[in-house]
Order: structure tokens, then sequence, then C-alpha cells
């Protein structure tokens, strides 16, 4: 087995206090490797996302660890959270999260700008990625100009432009239809998708689950299953 | 660190209807501001002019003025005790009042008559036409050619006049840095010759107009003067007075004032409505540069530069629309007293940087409390 990109162990997470307070997490742990898709599975408040956000430095546990290739993401002071999201993390969200009005090349560069990157440097990096994601002849125009596919594949060349090491993809089918999600995931496991880089999905969409390496089900805050693949 | 300058700008400037309505209300609130200022610059500009054109270091006068044009008389050994003071190295008279011109069709005209010194014609305007030596001559008197020259028929060289049942004939043309405030035309002459023309209390001087031999004699000639009961203000003090007197006393300051805060006002809360609902719209988009690594400094730089970037320009906008406004208006209208000054720049940059800054310091809040699970959580 390679080694661990991530290493979740014992993670609690509640959102309220009193009688309010509802569990989102309980006692969560679970191991994703280099060069694995692992999907986490499950119904709607399962807490699917609250475990995608807690793994990708976003949302603070109230208990247990988190390690990222070694390093115990949740000791980072915020500017240095912060940066690991920026260097070790790249995010597909839900509704893409696009900027309308900037360009599709220039949306893809975000991340490089972020970087401190020269912006003509930038651009010139998301060209060669939106060529990757076969949106080349789109550069130029703003993203609603494009499809819901093309958008996500946008969204996609963004997370990937700066070569993170792990990528996040938060209910990438969603708004897809069902050939459209598959076919974007079909390409993200075989264009994005290497030893050094592991990808974590969260979906309820069983139409995507065999393109999963391995696949973790989730259910009222904690892991129940293994639907493929090895352990949690 | 200019890369995320240019995605702020890009992400402000793309969206054209918010940038536009940024941009109108920043430039109308600025314009407002400047053209209110500059009007009250030009007022008290304007209520100055005899000390401007004058051009004399000290004014000696009677502690009861309050401008130039009301004038109290003094009695006229305040002219010789002023002569006789340490480190004075001359001391005129001068005349300022106000008389009527009976025009060519009959018409009365009011006007300003300031006598000078006969001996030196101390303060003496620029002349156009004429030879200033001419002003010794009968009933001579030099016109100024300001705004209201057409007033008194745009009088030539030779042109008669009446005044105060005294004959008056023009000798010179002349130019004068500011122009009255009141709207009446200047005629200057000598002293002998104001007094012989307009009734005054007998052995009464307006004012006394002083040089010193140095800049530190002034204290010195302040404190005899006051020895004497009578005040001595240097230039640039009596101007002060006069803008003191109308700023607080006739109510002018106030109404300005008030204008001016209004502007601000408008200004605030049409840039701060639209920054804000602008930040609103793109908070979505601010939490999810923040889960993608963004440091919370680095949104606030990017709003600080979008806020700022907005303001400078309708800065600059409002600048020129109000130039353009106050030369176009003078072209129509050339008694227009509007004038921009460096203080009503000054004041207006200040007045923008603090839009600028309640603006941004709300879109700011907001974005610092955007939360990156929220973006996941949608």
């Amino acid at each position: 087995m390679p080694e661990p990109a991530i290493q979740a162990t014992g993670v609690v997470k509640w959102f309220g206090e009193g009688e309010a307070r509802t569990t989102a997490l309980r006692d969560v742990s679970l191991d994703a490797y280099f060069g694995e898709m692992l999907y986490i599975v499950g119904p709607s408040g399962s807490g699917k996302t609250t475990l995608l956000s807690v793994l990708s430095g976003i949302l603070r546990p109230d208990s247990g660890s988190v390690s990222v290739e070694g390093a115990d993401i949740w000791h980072l002071g915020s500017d240095k959270l912060a940066d690991f999201r920026l260097h070790k993390i790249g995010f597909v969200f839900q509704d893409y999260h696009l900027f309308p009005r900037l360009t599709t090349a220039e949306n893809v560069a975000v991340p490089l700008i972020l970087k401190r990157q020269n912006w003509g440097e930038a651009i010139a990096e998301a060209h060669k990625y939106l060529e990757i994601v076969g949106l080349k002849n789109r550069a130029d125009l703003p993203p609603v100009k494009l499809s819901g596919g093309e958008q996500q594949r946008v969204a996609i060349a963004r997370a990937i432009v700066g070569q993170p090491d792990i990528l996040i993809m938060d209910e990438p089918t969603a708004s897809l239809d069902g050939d459209t999600g598959h076919s974007i995931v079909s390409f993200v496991k075989n264009n994005v998708l290497n030893e050094k880089r592991c990808i974590l999905i969260v979906t309820h969409d069983s139409r995507i689950y065999e393109l999963a390496t391995r696949i973790l089900k989730m259910e009222d805050g904690r892991l129940t299953g293994i639907e493929k693949g090895g352990s949690a | 660190m200019l890369g995320i300058l240019k995605l702020a700008y890009k992400l402000l400037v793309n969206d054209k209807a918010k940038f536009t309505a940024l941009l109108v209300g920043i430039t109308f609130a600025v314009f407002l501001m400047i053209a209110m200022t500059s009007l009250f610059a030009g007022v008290l500009n304007r209520a100055s002019a005899t000390v401007i054109n004058l051009g004399a270091s000290i004014w000696i006068m009677d502690p009861a003025v309050q401008t130039v044009a009301n004038t109290i008389g003094m009695p006229d050994y305040v002219l010789d005790a002023a002569r006789s003071i340490q480190g004075v190295k001359y001391a005129v008279p001068i005349y300022s009042g106000g008389a009527l011109v009976k025009l060519a069709d009959g018409f009365y005209q009011p006007v300003t008559v300031v006598g000078l010194d006969d001996t030196s014609l101390f303060g003496r305007p620029h002349l156009m036409q004429g030879k200033i030596e001419d002003i010794y001559g009968e009933n001579a008197f030099i016109v100024v050619k300001d705004p209201e020259f057409p007033k008194l028929e745009s009088p030539e060289l030779g042109t008669e006049f009446e005044l105060n049942d005294h004959r008056g004939v023009v000798v010179g043309i002349a130019t004068v840095a500011s122009s009255g405030l009141f709207g009446v035309p200047t005629l200057y002459t000598t002293y002998e010759r104001a007094l012989q023309y307009i009734p005054n209390p007998r052995f009464t001087i307006s004012y006394v107009l002083i040089e010193p031999k140095s800049a530190a004699d002034v204290i010195h000639i302040k404190q005899q003067v006051k020895a004497l009961g009578y005040l001595a203000l240097t230039k640039d003090e009596f101007m002060d007075k006069i803008s003191t007197f109308y700023m607080y006393q006739t109510g002018l300051g106030m109404n300005l004032l008030i204008m001016t805060v209004m502007s601000f006002v408008v200004g605030l809360s049409i840039s701060g409505q639209t920054f804000y609902t602008f930040v609103l719209e793109n908070l979505e988009k601010f939490g999810a540069l923040k889960a993608m690594g963004a440091k919370s400094r680095e949104l606030i730089l990017m709003i600080l530069f979008q806020a700022s970037f907005t303001c400078l320009t309708g800065y600059g906008l409002g600048i020129g629309l109000c130039a353009l406004t106050i030369a176009l208006a003078k072209m129509r209208l050339p008694d227009y007293a509007a004038m921009i000054t460096y203080w009503n720049l000054g004041l207006a940059f200040v007045m923008v940087v603090v839009i600028a800054a309640v603006s941004s310091y709300f879109g700011v809040r907001k974005v610092l409390r955007v939360e990156p699970f929220d973006i996941f959580r949608g």
C-alpha cells in the first residue's frame, strides 16, 4: 500500500450548544492514499461535506486529529493553514464558484495569483490547463457563456493548476446530467489522478461509483462501511 | 501582490453596472463637495479683493472693522503716529468707500472708490490703457476692467461720468488680481480726490497701509498700534478676519457647510450602499478564495483597493466635472465667484477617503465573517 496522504483519527465535530447541539462527525477515522480516488458516499445530512471540510483544513474539528503527509494540519496557525490549503489542496466546489466577471483563463489562474505568481505567467499556465481539460478555445469567455459540464471542467482546471497533492471534489456531478457527470469524473480519473495525488470525492451519485478506487459509506456522522476497496 | 490587486481590479471594473453606479455616486458627491467649497472660497477671495489688490503688508484699522468694505474712520493723526513707529519703512493712507455714479444714460450705478496715497500711489492697479501720471489730472479716475466693467457702459479713455455731482473722467483702464464680492465696478483715484468727491467725517482715514522695514518689525508695529487703541493686521490676518466674518457671522459659511455635509452624506450613502451590495454579491466568491488559501489580509487588501480605486477615480472625475462646470459658468456668468483651491481639493480628498474607509469597513467585516465551510455547504 502506498503512503497515506491523509490520516484522520477520532474526528468529532458538532454544531450548536446545549440542547441545540448536533453532532455531525462521530469518532471518524480514515486513511486516504496517494494514487487513489476515494469516494465518501451517503445520504444528505450524513456528514460527508463536514468530513471533507475537516480533512481539507477548512473546518476545525472539536476533537481528533488530521494529518496530511504526516503533518497535523489542525496545529497550524490560520496563515499556515491558508498556505497549506493553497499549496496542498485543490477544491472543486459543488456550485463551482467561478467568478462571473473574469474570463475562463483568469478563473483558472486564481490559485496561481494567490501564490503570488506573475499575472501573465499565471494566465499562460491557465491556458495550458484549459487545454488539458479540453477548453482551450473557451479561454477568453466568461464562465456564464459555458455549459454546466464546461464550467465543471474549468473548476477542475482551477483546482489542479497549482498542482496540489490532494484534490477535493464536492458533489462533482450534482449539477450535471448522467452522461456528462460520468465523463467528467472519468476525465479526472484518467487525466488528473496519478500516484502522487489523492482525490477525495463526496457524492451520492451511484452512477459514478464504478470509477472509484475505494468507497467509504457515511451515515449519521459515522463511517459505517466500505462499499468498494479495502479498509477505511 | 500586484496580481491580487489586478484580480481585485478586474472583479470591480468588469461588473460594469455596479462600478458605474459607484463612480457616479462618488463623482457626484465630489462634484457637489468641491462646488460648494469652491463657491465659498471664491466668495471669501472676493470679499478680500481690496486687500489682495492693494498688496500692503500691514493694515491699520479701527478694531471694530470686520470686512474691508465696512470702513470705520480713524483720526488722521494715526497716520503720523504710524509713520513714527520704529520699524516702519513707510505708511500711507488709503480710502475705500462706496459712491453712486450717474452714467451718460442717466442711470445710477453704485461703485467702489479706492483713493490711493497722492504721493506714492501705493497699491495702484496694473494699467491696460492710459498712463498712471494722468491720475493727477483734473477729475481723473482709473476704471478696473473686471466682470463689473460693463455696468459702467464699458467706458473708454476720456469717457465722462458724474460722481456725487462731480465730474469724473476715465484716464486709465486697469486690471486687478481679484474682483470684488458685491458686483459693483471699482474706480481708483487719488486719496485727496476721493475725500473731495465722497463726503466723510472730517480728518478721518479709512485705513493706513504700512510696509515694515523687516518681517521682524511686524510684532513691534502691531504692539505700538495697539497702544494707540487701533488694530494692525498683516495681509493674511486681515483676510482671515474677513473670512471669519463671512463664515461665522453671515450664515454663508454654515449654509455652505450644510450643503457640503449633505453632499458627503449623499456620496457616502450611495457608494457605501452600492459597495456593500457589491461585496455581498461576491461574498461566496470571497469565501471560495478563502477556501482556496487566500489569507484574510489579502481579502482586506482587495476590498480596500477596490474601494480606494473607485473613490480616487470618482474624485478625479468629480474634480474634472467641477472645473468644467465652473469654467462654463464663468463663460456665461463672469461674476460667478467659485474658485478651486488646494484647500477645497484637500477637504474633498479627506471626505472621499472617509467614504472609501466607511464603505470598505462594512465590506471587510462581512468578508472576514464568511466561513469557507459555508461555501461547501452551499
